[in-house]
């Protein structure tokens, strides 16, 4: 299932492909699915009180857009959400509709002034070319603002782990699936959103819609269990468990929430970290500030890499966070 | 709507000064216009400006179309009266501040007073100080009183708009002046409405000149959830081509207007405009916007329940000068594009935009 | 007899313990000094209390905040050392050296790392030591997200002028609890004071609050910077001079026409003011009036110096004639702001 996902292109503003494929998952289930003007598919399982229960994970990845076609028939672009541009060069991509093939590349070394390699390449200077001979030809086969994923495909790897695209947040989106298909007896609203990267945008209209009481955000995290990463304190490690926010750039989690998230892992031993990270915003605070106030809790799956081509996530971490958001649910019904 | 009428209602709009927070010259002005081709005109509770013209009374269903328009201009307020009568102020909206010292500006207090930026003759500078930029809060304004005058005259607070007159250039067919940012929107907007009066159209179209855009998109957040439309297009201004700056960011000015796409625009929608362009032979250009399109657009969409909203943008160049520039072409194009839009809306292209 | 009252208000405000999402002790103190003097009392789920006292049509709702900048903590190392991250807009430089309270009561130093230059200092580089040997994170009496606050009594200074922690907003906070005590007899307008939570976290509490309320008017009361010091930034407020009544900030423009209801009862009252255009920093107005369809919104700001240090200083004369301008502000018949039509 987080293969499938992981290579489905669906990057902010276009999550087509990713929300038709949940749409054919939970095609045999008897709940309730609306789509809303942005884009977010709202799932409501169970009677009708389920809208109180909220349950959100972002459909979109981050990728990159075409901002203009250049005389020679290269692709000029920009990127779409948080991406460190450095991992841009020599990359492999696929544009379009049609999933052609480009490459963003890269002026050899052999070429190359003496210490050019001490900066990174100027974005600016980067483009995609994808086998065009002309302004004309490129024309023909890509437009202005079409989105251009990395082109990856998702492995199994190491002990449990997976390598691949998008696990963020396609990890959250499986663990809302699996939570939809499973025979439990739970009542909720499974929120898949829309363009969290570019702002925590779907959640805004999402929260409006439903006016939960009590809200979950499921999302990946990042790692920092690498070398040379021992002295930042902020990041989660893989394998220890879902990580339970404290508080990012969009939320305060109250301590309430925060507390019966702690108190549940306790309650049915299930490994746990913290996310001390408390920079970078989350779909948490959209939904909290939402109308009259939701009590709202954020709990993620430790992630390496996030926002490159290739991150990699344990499968244990993210059952395990299944398991808590399961508790989470039940202890609100 | 001719050319020439065009050109007037432009000079007209960029006459009156309107900075934002202090927009309420700017809205009458604009009201006058609308009020020649729209059934009701009012203030809604924010301060902006709706002007609605109501649908063919043969219309099935009610729906609303609302065209927005930023009716805010960069300027400053007054933070301090210095001894001398010199006045330190704050810039409102973002100014960069080397294009301030020299430039004539007009004080909004009691009356309206002329004054300048007052910028050290260059006799008087160091090597050293010449090469650095004067930062905004180190900048001051001489209106030519004395201190006693100023105090009576002009308070704290008090809003200071760029001076400049619009100019047409006959050749090039350009218009430059400040304010352009977006007193050209805002006239495609009015000849929009002017061709719309020869036309038939089934949904009900409300004109928005909206307040504080520049600090916020105040004007449009408390818009959108006051109307509440079924769908909305902004109309506001992109950076024209100019030397230096990469051409994936700019556009060619006289070459239309630019349609956005991107996360922040309803795809349906885009590319509808960009089909009746096509069709009706309005040239035009497609800008991709990442995330944030800072503009109005950006806070009508996520509006309540999500509001499909689009873009339209007019290539400027010098954008937050006083020496703006835009081709008259465009902005003609651009009204057209939009009457155009609002004629053909049907109730069932509307259906599509609701469940994506 | 008034003004003892309000500085022994100030003094047990200023010296609690309220970060941004930890509010509860201040709201308790809250509600007990206002007692039973409001009309009706409640909190929303946020934490956000609300005291209304009733009047004729028409909603005012006037916001101060409770919550007041601080630090979580993100880390307990094997020696009993703790590591910070901000909690609103609070400088490192500001904290080297400087006391922290826990809820618990414990009380700790900041310190840095060995720095090569004051440059280099910044979050990372601090710790926070309150005295720990190294525990075990379940036996720890702290524990990661726990939040500390500043810890400084309030103390009074020459001219009258008042010295604490936390001014920021708690003086609003004071101005607030003695206008409902004055209040008696019938006013024009429902009034709803609102003591706000996580204002400095971007004015939060505000937001869902105003949505909550819906009123048709808003006012806020918090502290503003001055511009009476050495090199200070400009700025035409000065300690002493009165309340300042705000034109805008980076939040809001306050509405002309409640700016100008302002300052005629201020002119009819003999109430000295000054005017305010604050460059950068923002408050509840700024959240309230672009709730909804809008809510023609205005901000009387107490000038302090120093804000956001643990040394805020105010003068209570500007304290005083705050309250007596609020108290008119809520005493007045609001005009008739809204839609018209320009035909």
């Amino acid at each position: 299932m987080l293969k499938q996902l992981s290579n489905l292109d669906g990057i902010s503003g276009r999550e087509d492909l990713v929300r038709s494929h949940l749409l054919e998952c939970l095609k045999d289930t008897p709940h309730e699915i609306t789509v809303d003007s942005m884009g977010n598919l709202l799932v409501k399982k169970g009677k009708t009180i389920s809208e109180q229960l909220m349950l959100s994970a972002h459909m979109d990845e981050v990728g990159l857009t075409i901002t203009a076609i250049d005389k020679k028939g290269m692709l000029k672009f920009c990127p779409v959400g948080g991406i460190d541009t450095r991992i841009l060069p020599g990359l492999r991509v696929r544009f379009g509709a049609d999933r052609m093939p480009g490459v963003i590349g890269v002026k050899p070394i052999h070429l190359q002034k003496k210490n050019e390699q001490q900066k990174p390449f100027d974005p600016e200077t980067l483009y995609i070319d994808a086998g065009f001979s002309s302004e004309e030809e490129a024309c023909r086969w890509a437009n202005v603002g079409d989105y251009v994923a990395f082109d990856v495909d998702c492995i199994s790897i190491g002990t449990d782990c997976y390598r691949g695209k998008a696990f963020d947040n396609r990890a959250g989106c499986m663990i809302l699936l699996k939570l939809l298909l499973e025979d439990n007896k739970l009542n909720f609203c499974a929120a898949f959103t829309v363009q969290e990267e570019v702002g925590t945008r779907g959640a805004l209209i999402a929260a409006y819609n439903l006016k939960p009481h009590f809200a979950l955000v499921v999302e990946t995290t990042a790692a920092a269990d690498t070398p040379d990463n021992e002295k930042k304190v902020a990041g989660t490690v893989l394998g220890a468990g879902p990580a339970i926010s404290i508080m990012d750039r969009s939320i305060m989690v109250s301590p309430q929430a925060r507390g019966n998230l702690v108190a549940l892992a306790e309650k049915q031993s299930l490994p746990f970290q913290f996310r001390r990270f408390t920079g970078a915003g989350t779909e948490g605070g959209a939904i909290a500030h939402s109308g009259e106030g939701v009590e709202t809790a954020v709990v993620s799956v430790p992630c390496r890499y996030i926002h490159s081509p290739n991150s990699i996530i344990s499968m244990w971490d993210i059952n395990n966070t299944l398991n808590l958001a399961r508790a989470w649910l039940e202890k609100h019904q | 709507m001719k050319d020439q009428m065009l050109i007037d209602i432009v000079m007209d709009l960029t006459s009156i000064s309107g900075i934002s927070g202090h927009e309420s010259a700017a809205v009458e002005k604009a009201a006058v216009y609308f009020n020649r081709y729209c059934d009701e005109i009012k203030l809604d509770r924010f301060g902006n400006l709706v002007a609605l013209k109501k649908a063919d009374r043969d219309a099935e269903k009610k729906f609303t179309l609302a065209l927005v328009a930023h009716i805010d201009e960069i300027g400053a307020v007054v933070t301090k009266i210095e001894p001398g009568g010199f006045l330190r102020f704050a810039p409102v909206g973002g100014i960069d501040p080397r294009v301030l010292p020299g430039q004539a500006v007009v004080v909004h207090g009691k009356s309206n007073y002329d004054g300048v930026i007052g910028a050290t003759a260059p006799h008087l500078l160091t090597e050293k100080e010449r090469n650095k930029t004067v930062p905004i809060d180190r900048l001051f304004i001489d209106t030519g009183h004395s201190y006693n005058y100023v105090f009576d005259h002009i308070k704290v607070g008090d809003p200071i708009s760029l001076s400049r007159k619009t100019c047409y250039m006959k050749e090039g067919k350009m218009l430059t002046g400040k304010a352009l940012d977006n007193r050209a929107g805002m006239s495609s907007l009015i000849l929009c409405a002017a061709e719309l009066t020869g036309l038939h159209h089934q949904v009900d179209i409300c004109f928005i000149a909206s307040l504080q855009e520049e600090v916020g998109l105040r004007g449009a957040i408390t818009a959108a959830y006051g109307l509440n439309p079924d769908l909305a297009v902004a109309v506001d201004v992109t950076h024209g081509d100019l030397s230096g700056v990469d051409e994936q960011h700019t556009f060619r000015l006289g070459q239309g207007p630019v349609i956005a796409v991107g996360p922040n625009f309803h795809p349906v929608l885009s590319e509808h405009l960009q089909d009746i362009a096509k069709e009706y032979n309005i040239s035009r250009q497609v800008e991709a916007i990442p995330g944030n399109s800072h503009t109005d657009a950006w806070a009508i969409q996520v509006s309540r329940e999500g509001i499909p909203t689009g873009l339209v943008s007019i290539p400027l160049r010098y954008m937050h000068s006083t020496v703006e520039m835009v081709a008259v072409a465009d902005l003609v194009s651009a009204g057209r594009l939009l009457a155009w839009l609002a004629s053909g809306m049907k109730s069932a292209f509307i259906g599509r935009l609701k469940g994506c | 007899m008034k003004k003892m009252a309000i500085d022994d208000t100030l003094k047990k405000l200023t010296e609690a313990y309220g970060p941004s999402g930890e509010e509860e002790e201040v709201r308790l103190l809250i509600k007990e000094m206002i007692g039973s003097s409001a009309d009706n009392l409640y909190e929303d789920r946020t934490g956000n209390l609300y005291a209304i006292k009733n009047g004729g049509s028409g909603r005012v709702m006037v916001s101060a905040h409770m919550d007041e900048i601080g630090i979580i903590i993100i880390d307990v190392d094997k020696q009993g050392f703790l590591r910070l991250a901000p909690l609103g807009g609070i400088s490192p430089h500001l904290l080297v050296g400087q006391r922290l309270r826990f809820k618990d009561g414990s009380t700790g130093t900041v310190y840095h790392e060995k720095l090569n230059s004051w440059k280099e200092l910044d979050w990372p580089k601090l710790y926070l030591d309150i005295g720990l040997k190294g525990c075990a994170p379940d036996d720890c009496p702290v524990k990661i997200g726990d939040l500390a606050c500043l810890d400084q009594p309030l103390v009074k200074q020459h001219n009258g002028r008042l010295m604490a922690k936390a001014m920021d907003d708690r003086a609003g906070c004071a101005v607030l609890i003695e206008v409902i005590k004055r209040l008696s007899g019938d006013l024009p307008h429902e009034v709803c004071f609102l003591f706000s939570v996580q204002e400095e976290l971007g004015l939060r509490g505000a937001k869902t609050a105003a949505y909550r309320y819906d009123p048709d008017y808003g006012l806020a009361v918090d502290v503003t910077l001055v511009g009476d010091t050495p090199e200070s930034p400009t700025m035409a407020v000065s300690l002493g001079k009165g309340p300042a009544v705000k034109v805008r900030d980076s939040s809001l423009f306050c509405h002309p026409q409640v700016r100008k209801l302002i300052i005629d009862l201020a002119d009819e009252n003999s109430i000295p003011y000054q005017l305010e255009v604050l460059t950068r920093g923002g408050t509840d107005a700024g959240a309230i009036h672009v709730t909804r369809e809008g809510v023609p919104s205005g901000a009387i700001s107490i000038p302090c110096r120093y804000v956001h240090s643990p040394s805020e200083i105010i003068d209570g004369k500007d304290l005083e004639m705050t309250v007596l301008l609020v108290e008119k502000l809520v005493q007045s018949c609001w005009p008739q702001i809204g839609g018209s039509s320009l035909q």
